[in-house]
């Protein structure tokens, strides 16, 4: 396009002007690119799984622990037809980057209930002969090349042997894969019954949740009332939900998140909106007669709009991909501070669209006013002083 | 050569501001033929910019007609003008009003973009405008490392280049020496007797007048000669 040029001059007549402006662009941009990553995360892989599970958690954190005994009573509910148990291991393999959750569970009960979590019988019986046995998900072993038979250190941190010493070892009993969501390949699970007998006395016999099986999905608000009724005057109350209330629940807290982000964001795309619209107000401002002289050869008022509406498109879309770009370049590095607490990130196309569509609005909403002006200027007035 | 290029009839411009009416051109008539070189003097305030932006089709007449080659540039909308101007007129002020960032041959390119010329025919159109103004070897400076008059000419290239008929000039020397002067009216001499372009050029420099063919003055709304 020939115009071209018109545009660059424009661009270039204060280039220190231009640079900031484009820096703060890109500041922008690289924020909403990070925050829209993470944000991303948060709204996937919510709901996993049918409601024929019940969650049992304590009932006024979910940090604390129930007695293992409670097992036993919850089977004899009718219509209960498996109830496994998980605990949050926490722990480090390695080096902190290297998150991922790791569950100590019964292993058959756990994986009777888990059917989406694909493992050979070989493994799975392994891992419930096992005691020191631990499964991952094939991501997992993808990730750190591990083996079968290979011996897996993890330092803990929530949980100590009994010994007062932290170097906790699994040893690798098989892998597991779930197609429909391969997110959930990202963990580990490790025997409940190694995992209390090996950790501090004081602290043995209690689970974090308990997860239950019905045998028929109709039943749950009953067995649910039920469970709660149950342990309601003891020492430790219970909170029982579907599988997807309970994950609702976190997805509500995290929802908070991403409202905080999403209002820092409109709060950045604010002050961007006045940075560009500044800039662009006052470069026409101080080109009135560069303007009026486009008008005398020849352009006409709706050219010349076009060109401020174009000068600003472009100082938007460089901003944002300089941003979005730099953003893509810092992925990596982000992705491993981040995965401890949140797993891994990335940079989604949806994102970078989103980004792209952000930059145009702003280069309209910005352009627009002195576009107006360029469009309605006349010539004779603008030539007038000088 | 008597063949009527500008016609003006019955031209009224009036301006209003608050409850008064300012008339700054009474109901004026000009003929300019082809070929002419008219100087337009007058005293400040007599309506001498505001003519020629008429003629120049920049403003439009309160009432009256303005005809350039038969045509009613009066009764033309703001796209039409845009048009008309980009094919019919050169204009020349005072000020040269070039773009700092571009070198003397991308500022006389630009009327060029709104044609359909190839960026070949272009660059040939740009050589030959900048060596009618005697600046071919300074086509790859910008306009800060050109003199006032070196600028004018690039102003003049830039006005020359779609080769319109006629070249309106607002005080095209009244920021310039009186040497570098005189080689401006030089060239705008040799623009209207080599190359034939049509010009009205404002002036209240009388020296400046005298490279005219002829001479107006514009006073109370009215011209004399
Ligand atoms: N847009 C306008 N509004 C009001 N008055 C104007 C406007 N433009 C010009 N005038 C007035 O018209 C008169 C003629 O102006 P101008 O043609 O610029 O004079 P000259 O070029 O002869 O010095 C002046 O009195 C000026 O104040
Ligand atoms: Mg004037």
């Amino acid at each position: 396009m020939k115009y071209w040029i018109i545009i660059l001059a424009a661009l270039k007549r204060k280039k220190w002007r231009t640079g900031l402006t484009i820096s703060s662009l890109v500041i922008a941009f690289l924020l909403f690119g990070l925050l829209r990553s993470v944000a991303v995360i948060f709204t996937e892989d919510v709901d996993l799984s049918g409601d024929d599970r019940l969650v049992v958690a304590s009932k006024y954190s979910i940090i604390d622990s129930m007695p293992i005994s409670y097992l036993q009573r919850i089977k004899g509910i009718e219509g209960v037809e498996i109830v496994a148990h998980q605990d949050w291991f926490g722990g480090t393999y390695i080096d902190r980057a290297n998150f991922f959750p790791k569950w100590p569970v019964p292993p058959k009960e756990f994986l009777d209930i888990y059917e989406e979590f694909k493992i050979s019988d070989q493994h799975k019986e392994a891992f419930i002969s096992t005691r020191t046995g631990m499964i991952a998900g094939q991501k997992i072993i993808d990730r750190f090349g591990w083996k079968i038979g290979d011996r897996i250190p993890i330092i803990g941190d929530i949980y100590f042997l009994n010994d007062g010493t932290n170097l906790w070892e699994f040893d690798l009993v098989g892998t597991f894969i779930d197609s429909e969501n391969p997110g959930n390949e990202d963990q580990v699970f490790l025997n409940y019954k190694y995992f209390d007998e090996a950790r501090e006395e004081m602290r043995r016999g209690v689970v974090g949740n308990f997860i239950v099986k019905l045998s028929d999905k109709n039943d749950g608000p009953r067995v649910a009332k039920e469970i709660d009724a149950m342990f309601a005057n003891s020492m430790d109350e219970t909170k029982t939900s579907t599988e997807k209330a309970y994950q609702q629940m976190f997805a509500s807290q995290i929802g908070d998140i991403g409202f905080i982000m999403n209002a820092i964001l409109a709060a950045v795309f604010f002050t961007i909106l006045l940075v560009t619209g500044n800039t662009m107000s006052q470069s026409i401002r101080e080109r009135t007669s560069e303007l009026a002289v486009f008008k005398t050869i020849g352009f006409s008022d709706m050219t010349v709009m076009n060109l401020v509406l174009i000068e600003s498109l472009v100082l938007c879309i460089i901003g944002a991909l300089l941003g979005l770009g730099i953003t893509a370049l810092m992925m990596p590095a982000l992705s491993e501070m981040v995965s401890v607490s949140l797993g891994e990130i990335s940079l989604d196309v949806s994102v970078i669209l989103s980004g792209l569509g952000i930059a145009i609005i702003t280069a309209f909403i910005s352009g627009f006013p002195p576009a107006l002006g360029a469009m309605r200027l006349k010539v004779v007035d603008a030539l007038k002083k000088d | 050569m008597s063949e009527i290029l500008v016609d003006v009839k019955n031209l009224s411009k009036e301006y209003k501001r608050g409850g008064e009416t300012l008339i700054v051109l009474d109901d004026l008539n000009l003929e300019i033929p082809k070929q002419d070189f008219l100087a337009l003097m007058g005293p400040s305030g007599s309506g001498k910019s505001t003519l020629l932006n008429l003629i120049g089709g920049l403003d439009t007449p309160s009432s009256g007609s303005v005809s350039i080659n038969g045509e009613r540039i009066d009764q033309m909308n703001s796209k039409q003008l845009s048009n008309w101007r980009a094919g019919n007129v050169g204009f020349i002020f005072q000020f040269y009003n070039l773009l700092p960032v571009l070198t003397a041959q991308k500022n006389i390119e630009l009327p060029l973009l709104l044609t359909n010329l190839s960026s070949s025919e272009r660059k040939k159109h740009v050589e030959t405008a900048l060596s009618i103004v005697g600046l071919s070897d300074r086509s790859g400076h910008k306009p800060s490392e050109l003199s006032g008059g070196q600028q004018q000419r690039v102003a003049i290239a830039r006005a020359l280049v779609s080769d319109p008929d006629i070249l309106v000039c607002d005080e095209p020397t009244g920021d310039l020496d009186r040497n570098t002067a005189t080689d401006i009216l030089n060239l705008l001499k040799s623009l209207n007797e080599d190359h034939g372009k049509t010009i009205l050029m404002v002036t209240h420099d009388p020296a400046a007048a005298d490279s005219a063919k002829r001479s107006l003055h514009l006073d109370k709304g009215k011209l004399t000669t």
